[in-house]
């Protein structure tokens, strides 16, 4: 990924910075194309995004809400794509991880969050690793390939899932396949009771505490992937498994530890979602997060600070999008799928489209100010 | 450093783009006029079933009244108490919540909000100002069930049910209750489409189980299912067996083929509760609507009149009677614990 930054004279900043806003501007006009065409004036519909989105203190809680899980998806897919896996097992991973939080929830009834937490924690990534690490052991030492079998992972765990919220886990005499409320003590402390904590009042809000850990997470990852000999092995292995193997790296052993650190991650999303926010185990909570960090890792580059960044402006799409359907009867929640859509088409798949044309207008100033620095 | 102050300022341009907002937003809601809002469940406002029927039930009150409601679709579980929450702070008069999953969010803002009026539609939430409204199922199905008996030439019934619940249970234990109360030998068949709310929207599934189901024997086939009802539909038209839809009048889906329909009137449920609203009758508990209050029954119209002779009408009419005066008494799958009857 880095080698190509430069290859062909593009300056870093117009890579990292100009290269996405144009990819998303792009997005942005066929959005508003798709808009014009239901009828709705492009304008005033993504002005209401926006600002559903950033524009109030509400808004912003839900976007970053949104971002904590895919922080989390998005860091789990760009680790293992570090190794030159691509896991889309991401959904099953944070499903089964939610499981293993759910059920540490439930057992720890009446202790304190701060000492639930770390338990939680621990569980969460310990599930998720196992559905991540069964994959990977299986691509290292069987062949089978990482991309069927994370897939088919995610239809297990689907299945799993539904077994034990449908039977064993469901609350006697209630409708929904969901397990019982944790007790109101493993809470994790959310944006409301943190602002009361300092004087100020809010509204019930989804955002909480884990967003920390999501930073921490992508601090330990950067750490991981460029500062220990683990990382090194990790990308040597992406890079040219047959070389890292004659260097006397153990390739079996990196693709297998990655798939667990990813799976782990990804079974984090369930500190957010389950002791964060619904305080229950429900089905299908991680609701397309898995799927959705796929393109965060992409849109951000597999670098921590990129996944950040992108898992926040899809957390914008979400709750943008949320807005958007309030304020406009006409249009369906489908179509913030549509512009979600157009943001990865331009961003992940389309991605190099504008820049052999961005090279062409920038090349004369970016020589001239090498040879300027040359002087 | 020049490169870092340079990637400082596209950083601040990016910004500066994705904080531009042109123009100024409207500002909605705020005017003192009544406003309804309602949450749909997943699936949808156009689910051609249940969901639908809340829809129709307030689309007759817009046009009545000309009075606009806000109308939401959520896409995943937090949506569910963010667009009740932003209803009631955009301060919605009433909100309609569709769907007993419903529930827990219902009871989170319906605390936090106690001078707005909530009605839940098939769930239960306690609350001063919340109204749960809830239909007896098992009424309407034991009229479709004698129904079913009545035009059973093989003495075997069958039955499909979406989402394994209590709910669709008291659909099925009423089914047979009325089945047996016309013909006590006659088997009867029953399957669920799965243990999910994906079982609501799979009518591939829907179809397969009926046809298994006239293999071994059925020729009329009631589905509770939601969407999966319409392939149980569909196969008993291609296979030239009877079926009986639910919730909306489906009668009219396949004339001829569908015997009849069990109707919740939830539009009318959804109606009344806005209505009730609007004019200050509305009132919070739990109220029940069966063959009494016309919440529930079994639909006739010109698509079906062939199919249901006087003496079947008669049999019906006179079940119906009984049930709504007390005579007969239809056992309710929740409150006996089981299909106890």
């Amino acid at each position: 990924m880095s080698a190509s930054t430069n290859s062909d004279g593009l300056p870093r900043w117009a890579t990292l910075a100009l290269l996405p806003a144009i990819n998303l501007g792009a997005a942005l006009v066929v959005s508003s194309l798709v808009i014009l065409a239901i009828g709705q004036d492009p304008l005033s519909a993504l002005a209401f995004m926006v600002k559903g989105a950033v524009g109030s203190g509400t808004g912003l809680s839900y976007t970053l809400y949104y971002a904590t899980s895919l922080i989390f998806t998005g860091l789990a897919v760009a680790i293992a794509n570090h190794a030159g896996l691509f896991n889309i097992g991401g959904e099953g991973q944070a499903y089964v991880g939610g499981l293993g939080t759910g059920l540490v929830c439930l057992a720890l009834s009446g202790w304190p969050w701060y000492t639930v937490l770390p338990v939680a924690v621990l569980a969460g990534a310990l599930f998720g690793a196992v559905w991540g690490l069964i994959p990977g052991y299986l691509q290292a030492y069987r062949g089978s390939h990482i991309v069927i079998t994370t897939i088919m992972f995610n239809f297990l765990a689907s299945a799993l899932m539904v077994y034990l919220l449908g039977g064993p886990l469901i609350e006697h005499g209630q409708m929904a396949p969901e397990s019982r409320e944790f007790a109101e003590s493993t809470f994790l402390p959310a944006v409301k009771e943190i602002a009361a904590g300092l004087g100020y009042r809010t509204s019930t809000l989804p955002l909480n505490l884990s967003l920390l850990l999501a930073l921490l997470c992508a601090a330990g990852v950067w750490f991981l992937i460029w500062h220990t000999r683990w990382g090194f092995q990790m990308r040597t292995v992406g890079a040219n498994e047959a070389a890292a193997r004659y260097a006397g790296i153990n390739a079996r052993t990196t693709i297998v530890v990655a798939m667990a650190i990813s799976g782990a991650l990804a079974g984090l999303v369930g500190i957010n979602e389950l002791q964060g926010v619904q305080h229950r185990i429900t089905l299908n909570f991680q609701a397309g997060m898995g799927f959705t960090g796929i393109a965060v890792a992409l849109m951000g580059r597999g670098h921590p600070v990129g996944i950040v960044l992108s898992s926040l402006l899809f957390g914008a799409l979400y709750q943008g999008g949320a807005e958007l359907s309030f304020e406009y009867n006409e249009i369906s929640p489908r179509l913030v799928v549509v512009i979600q859509g157009v943001v990865i088409l331009f961003s992940g798949a389309l991605e190099h489209m504008f820049r052999p044309a961005l090279v062409r207008l920038l090349k004369p100033k970016a020589a001239a100010s090498a040879a300027g620095q040359r002087a | 450093m020049s490169r870092a102050i340079r990637a400082a300022l596209a950083a601040a341009a990016l910004l500066s783009c994705a904080f531009f907002v042109p123009g100024s937003a409207p500002a909605r809601g705020a005017e003192a006029a009544f406003f309804p809002g309602v949450v749909f469940d997943y699936g949808g406002k156009y689910d051609k079933s249940f969901n639908e029927g809340v829809l129709t039930g307030i689309e007759r009150f817009h046009r009545e009244t000309g009075i606009n409601y806000k109308a939401l679709e959520i896409s995943n579980d937090v949506q569910r108490e963010q667009y009740l929450r932003r209803l009631a702070e955009h301060g919605a008069d009433i909100i309609l919540a569709v769907g007993f999953s419903q529930a827990p969010a219902v009871a989170k803002v319906a605390k936090e909000f106690p001078e707005i009026k909530f009605t839940l539609i098939d769930g239960v939430v306690k609350l001063p100002n919340v109204q749960s409204i809830l239909f007896s199922e098992q009424e309407g199905s034991y009229l479709v069930g004698m129904l079913a008996a009545l035009s059973s030439k093989t003495h075997t019934v069958g039955f499909v049910g979406g989402m394994d619940i209590p709910l669709i249970r008291r659909f099925e234990c009423g089914y047979e209750q009325g089945v047996k109360a016309v013909a006590p030998d006659d088997h009867i068949i029953a399957n669920m489409v799965g243990t999910t709310p994906a079982a609501w929207s799979d009518p591939t599934r829907g179809g397969e189980l009926a046809k298994s189901q006239f293999d071994r024997g059925v020729d009329v086939v009631f589905a509770a299912a939601g969407q999966s009802g319409i392939g149980v539909l569909q196969a008993a038209k291609d296979a030239g067996k009877y079926s009986i839809g639910v919730d909306s009048n489906q009668n009219h889906l396949f004339p001829g083929s569908v015997l009849t329909s069990m109707v919740k009137r939830v539009d009318v449920a959804a109606y009344n509760a806005i209505k009730a609203a609007q004019d200050g009758t509305w009132q919070a508990g739990v109220r029940t609507l069966g063959l009494k209050e016309e919440g529930v029954g079994w639909a006739l119209d010109e698509n079906n009149a062939k199919l249901v002779t006087p003496e079947m009408k008669a049999a019906l009419d006179a079940a119906s009677a009984e049930i709504q005066n007390g005579t007969r008494k239809v056992a309710n799958y929740d409150e006996t614990n089981g299909c106890k009857y």
